[in-house]
């Protein structure tokens, strides 16, 4: 298991509901997975969760099955069943939590970097369109463009960590925006950061420049 | 405690028989109880009464063929099924994977402690009763919650009230099925 950390910004029980009832886009969904390999205690509240789904799906008398329901099933059951593709074990990797491997295609080392200027990087993961998620790396101490939302942003640390105002996050953080927020992160001076980055509309940015370079960051 | 509810609690042991054994018998009792629950479960979500059918059906199979996997120290019966649900919901509905967290929740673990099994059973008729005694409007925004079948905006237009207080009645109703299981 990936080293639990000592979680101090954990994603709320809305967005957990969300994504224990599969209500969530693709790319949020991989941010929360993400979140909640790395927190012991989120992972206990989805688990909870859950239970509250399962005692949903178990009161009430359900709808009526079609005749001979059970005898169809049995037959699936009796059919060959399609070969398992079984999931090698992830490889231990200090970044990247599993569900991220899978994304990546494996550890760290393996993300597809590209350059968007004053050192960041970004690795854009393939997922449903709804929403879109990025690996970001910022170097140590560099500021992030001041943007405001259209949308809703989950942001993740996987390594380092940034400054929001007064609130620092690291790695296992996650700082859930909307639109009312506009906020100038800094990545932290200790070591450069990593971030999982999922967004559900373009980020609007204030300045000119990074306005200009949005459609080449297709963020 | 009534017998039925005795029994619904005792559904790790009729999937233990099916995993086991694999016992068709008990395999029909579960269909009998938990495949309508799950096709009214994905008609809530949004599928036809076809696609759910057909998808309840699909769910009940990976019930037959994962029973081995299910760890009731984990949780409830009930609860796996939802996941199994769940997951079915997000590829068919959504079309997409379902990223799942590290350390997959249903793989087997060792050595299942004998006590937690028995708060498991405790907690899941813990629930289903604060599920039950909660007032209509709270049950209905959680059953909402999980059924994605309202956006948070639509509750406001249907129930006139504002959007602060639907989430935190929603937040409350929450709080209280998880202090039901503590």
């Amino acid at each position: 298991m990936n080293s639990m950390t000592q979680v101090h910004h954990q994603v709320g029980d809305e967005i957990l509901t969300d994504y224990a009832a599969g209500n969530l886009a693709e790319a949020f969904n991989l941010v929360v997975a993400s979140h909640v390999s790395l927190c012991r205690d989120a992972r206990h509240r989805l688990e909870q969760i859950e239970a509250v789904g399962g005692a949903i799906l178990d009161q009430g008398h359900g709808f009526a099955m079609a005749p001979g329901s059970l005898e169809a099933t049995l037959a699936l059951i009796a059919s060959p069943q399609p070969e398992e593709t079984s999931v090698a074990p992830s490889r231990r990797c200090s970044v990247l939590p599993a569900p991220l491997q899978d994304y990546v295609g494996g550890c760290i080392d393996e993300v597809a970097w590209r350059p968007v200027g004053m050192g960041v990087k970004q690795a854009i993961l393939p997922t449903s369109p709804e929403a879109s998620v990025r690996l970001l790396y910022i170097p140590a101490g560099c500021k992030m463009p001041d943007h405001g939302h259209r949308g809703v942003e989950m942001t993740l640390v996987l390594q380092g960590a940034f400054l929001d105002g007064d609130d620092r996050f690291a790695r296992g953080d996650i700082e859930v925006a909307d639109a009312d927020l506009t906020h100038t992160p800094v990545a932290d001076l200790g070591e450069d950061c990593i971030c999982l980055a999922a967004t559900d509309a373009p980020l609007k940015f204030s300045g000119l420049m990074p306005r200009l370079a949005q459609p080449f960051l297709k963020i | 405690m009534p017998a039925r509810d005795r029994k619904r609690d005792d559904w790790a042991a009729v999937l233990l028989q099916i995993a086991q054994d694999r016992d068709q018998k008990a395999f029909a009792e579960m269909f009998q109880h938990f495949a309508p629950r799950v096709k009214l479960f994905l008609i809530k979500s949004g599928a036809s009464e076809p696609m759910a059918e057909e998808c309840a059906q699909e769910v009940m199979v990976t019930l037959w063929h994962k029973a081995h996997l299910f760890d009731p120290d984990r949780a409830s019966v009930a609860t796996w099924i939802f996941t199994i649900a769940r997951n079915r919901k997000v590829d068919m509905l959504r079309k997409q994977r379902r990223p799942e967290p590290e350390d997959l929740p249903w793989g087997p673990e060792p050595e299942p402690e004998q006590a937690d099994v028995i708060s498991r059973k405790q907690e899941s008729s813990k629930l289903r009763e604060a599920l039950a005694t909660l007032p209509a409007s709270q049950r209905e925004l959680v059953e909402a919650a999980y059924f994605g079948d309202l956006s948070h905006s639509e509750i406001v237009q249907k129930t006139g009230l504002p959007l602060g207080t639907i989430k935190s009645r929603l937040r409350l109703a929450l709080e209280k099925l998880r202090h039901a299981m503590v």
